[in-house]
């Protein structure tokens, strides 16, 4: 007769209780709350990229003495957002809370409009919200729009991939520019876009890549993470997306479009401070002209571009910032074959 | 057309590795009578293991199999709970599947930090001589995991159907109270098979990271373990039906998208459903006749 014996059980659960706590414990708190206090709410974790521009940008103004800054991100979608938020307005009473709220649009709106006197700004697809509910989302079109440029003229095949996560606005937004950017270059560019129904699955985005790859794509945009490691694999061109991914394949990943939060971090920053906060959007700070989206360096592939294409996209990129050109805005869903 | 038949049967037995090596393991945990759902977790800390012990090392075998032996552990933990212990097997799946899958994100924040752009290796090459073969190069010249995990097949149905050991894991699974009367040690073949079970696991997801991508993120495994569970019952707990399977659903997956890139005038979506509408239709057909491992899901206790 053998039966679980009580001390075998509290042991168990002990042990598993001490794993979860060492993984929970919160930071400590310094004291003396003499700065801004901003709380990062993410649904992903900050490992995801789009989050992560979020929280470097936070990082880096805390890093500058700016703000105090604490987060919690893996909320995730199944109805956490609005109590996590309702716990941190009650008890650690930021003056700002930063987060992304697709997904949990409702959650965040309720909250926000219980607390007017913290100021709410959250990566949305839809408008702000009187008095406090202010949105930002990565407007990263125009870099991306250069980006096609260069893979409209550095494709031998004429036909480039694209692989997507979801053709929401934003993605849309992104991969509509590129392929207007390389059609603007090479009329015959055929672009193919395959959209893989996830933020994070790399081995079905590598997959989705190299299937483009047999169809005859020999330049790549890696919307998701994964399409740089096909491009590496059969040594074609690539661009990253959202931040500077060049060291995935140093020869072979041209540029990315990059999106940068710290001009809205501080334009938040700057408005809650003075007392001048009110509900708006703002997209204007993730745009190139003010800073908040540019085209990341070419690094070690720059002398693989061809001098007349460089020169077309530096002088496109200067028109862009001079306020000369406009990227349009099309969030319609890109067709598989443009 | 040649392009794109033999991109798809190569792509078909990529996609398929990981899948064979989980159905594989949950395999040898159903015939014991365990239903084992940390297979999610088991997999995603087998693809964390493999990555930092691959990368630190410089040695991708000494990686996969860091891999497995993390896996033999996670198994061993499901055994302390549902063969030990008697919980609900449901219960302790999925805490396992939570409890690693955080383990696994919070190892690796300790190890790597917060980087912007996923760490990464220099994966697995193709096999070389076989990847030059004219024409076949591309199908044959797979990774040399998949080609294991294609022999472990006949190994895993030799081990079930033709030893001792597999006898007895089966009757543990079938009537536990028969096989004790027997005098197999019900409690030490459960532990074993869910350690097995668990190493294979691992080594599926050691695949994903150390093979296919040379990196590890959140969101590796993508829910692969739960397919893995449903290609069980679609093969009727058999080794190889199980790996018809996982061909089939490697398969289709990769042929929807190749017919992606041929602009069809179709949503994306219809294409990304057909795996799961076939694997579906495949079970709502193979399944009518599933036979359960008759002890699946129940604790055993002595009297």
């Amino acid at each position: 007769m053998r039966k679980p014996s009580i001390l075998h059980t509290l042991v168990t659960c002990a042990l598993l209780l001490v794993i979860f706590t060492v993984g929970c414990a919160p930071k400590p708190t310094e004291a003396g709350p003499t700065k801004l206090l901003v709380f990062g709410a993410f649904a992903t974790p900050i490992e995801e990229p789009w989050d992560g521009v979020i929280h470097a940008a936070l990082l880096k103004a805390e890093a500058e003495g700016k703000i105090d800054y604490e987060y919690t991100d893996n909320i995730g979608y199944a109805g956490d957002m609005e109590r996590v938020l309702r716990e941190v307005a009650d008890q650690q009473k930021p003056a700002i809370i930063i987060g992304d709220a697709f997904g949990n649009e409702e959650a965040a709106r309720r909250v926000a409009a219980d607390y007017p006197n913290i100021a709410f700004a959250f990566g949305s697809g839809l408008g702000p919200s009187e008095p406090n509910f202010s949105v930002f989302d990565n407007w990263i079109h125009e870099p991306a729009y250069l980006c096609g440029m260069l893979a409209g003229g550095l494709t031998k095949t004429n036909t480039i991939g694209v692989v997507g996560g979801y053709p929401v606005p934003e993605v849309n937004r992104l991969t509509n520019a590129f392929i207007a950017g390389a059609k603007e270059v090479n009329p015959n560019a055929k672009v193919l876009v395959t959209f893989i129904n996830s933020w994070f699955d790399p081995a079905a985005a590598k997959e989705a890549a190299l299937a483009q790859i047999d169809a005859g794509a020999d330049v790549l945009y890696a919307e998701r993470f994964g399409v740089i490691e096909a491009a590496k694999e059969k040594g074609l061109f690539a661009f990253g997306n959202m931040s500077d991914q060049n060291e995935l394949a140093p020869d072979l990943v041209v540029s990315s479009p990059v999106w940068n939060m710290n001009p809205t971090v501080e334009y938040l920053i700057k408005q809650v401070a003075s007392g001048a906060y009110t509900a708006q959007d703002l997209k204007d700070f993730s745009m190139v002209a003010k800073g908040g989206a540019n085209l990341a360096p070419f690094h070690a592939t720059e002398s693989k571009i061809p001098a007349d294409l460089l020169a077309k996209v530096r002088e496109r990129e200067q028109q862009i910032k001079d306020g000369l050109f406009r990227v349009d805005i099309n969030e319609q869903q890109p067709a598989p074959v443009n | 057309m040649e392009v794109f038949l033999i991109g798809l049967i190569a792509a078909t037995l990529r996609v398929a590795t990981p899948l064979i090596l989980g159905t594989l393991g949950e395999l040898f945990a159903e015939r014991a009578g365990i239903l084992n759902l940390g297979i999610e977790g088991t997999m995603f800390c087998g693809a964390f293991v493999g990555f930092v012990v691959g990368g630190a090392t410089g040695n991708l075998w000494l990686g996969v199999l860091a891999a497995i032996v993390a896996g033999i552990l996670a198994g061993l933990l499901m055994g302390l709970l549902s063969v030990r212990l008697g919980v609900s097997q449901h219960v302790s799946g999925l805490g396992i599947t939570l409890l690693l899958t955080g383990l696994s994100l919070f190892g690796f924040r300790l190890i790597f930090g917060e980087p912007r752009i996923p760490p990464s290796i220099a994966p697995f090459e193709r096999l070389p001589i076989l990847s030059q073969v004219p024409i076949l190069g591309e199908i044959l010249g797979q990774y040399a995991l998949t080609y294991i995990a294609l022999a472990l097949v006949p190994v895993c149905w030799w081990m079930l159907y033709r030893t001792n050991f597999g006898l007895q894991i089966r009757a543990v699974g079938e009537n536990p109270e028969a096989a004790d009367a027997a005098g197999v040690n019900v409690f030490l073949t459960r532990y074993l098979a869910l350690a097995i079970a668990g190493g294979l696991m691992a080594a599926g997801g050691a695949f994903l990271s150390l093979a296919q991508l040379g990196a590890f993120t959140y969101g590796i495994i993508a829910g692969r373990g739960w397919v893995c569970i449903a290609l069980i019952i679609f093969g009727n707990w058999q080794p190889v039906r199980v790996l018809w399977g996982a061909l089939l659903f490697g398969g289709v997956s990769a042929l929807q998208l190749r017919l992606q890139t041929t602009g069809l005038d179709l949503p994306y979506e219809m294409f990304l459903a057909l795996p799961y509408l076939v694997t579906i239709a495949a079970l709502a057909v193979a399944g009518r006749n599933a036979t359960y491992p008759a002890a699946l899901l129940k604790a055993y206790k002595r009297e």
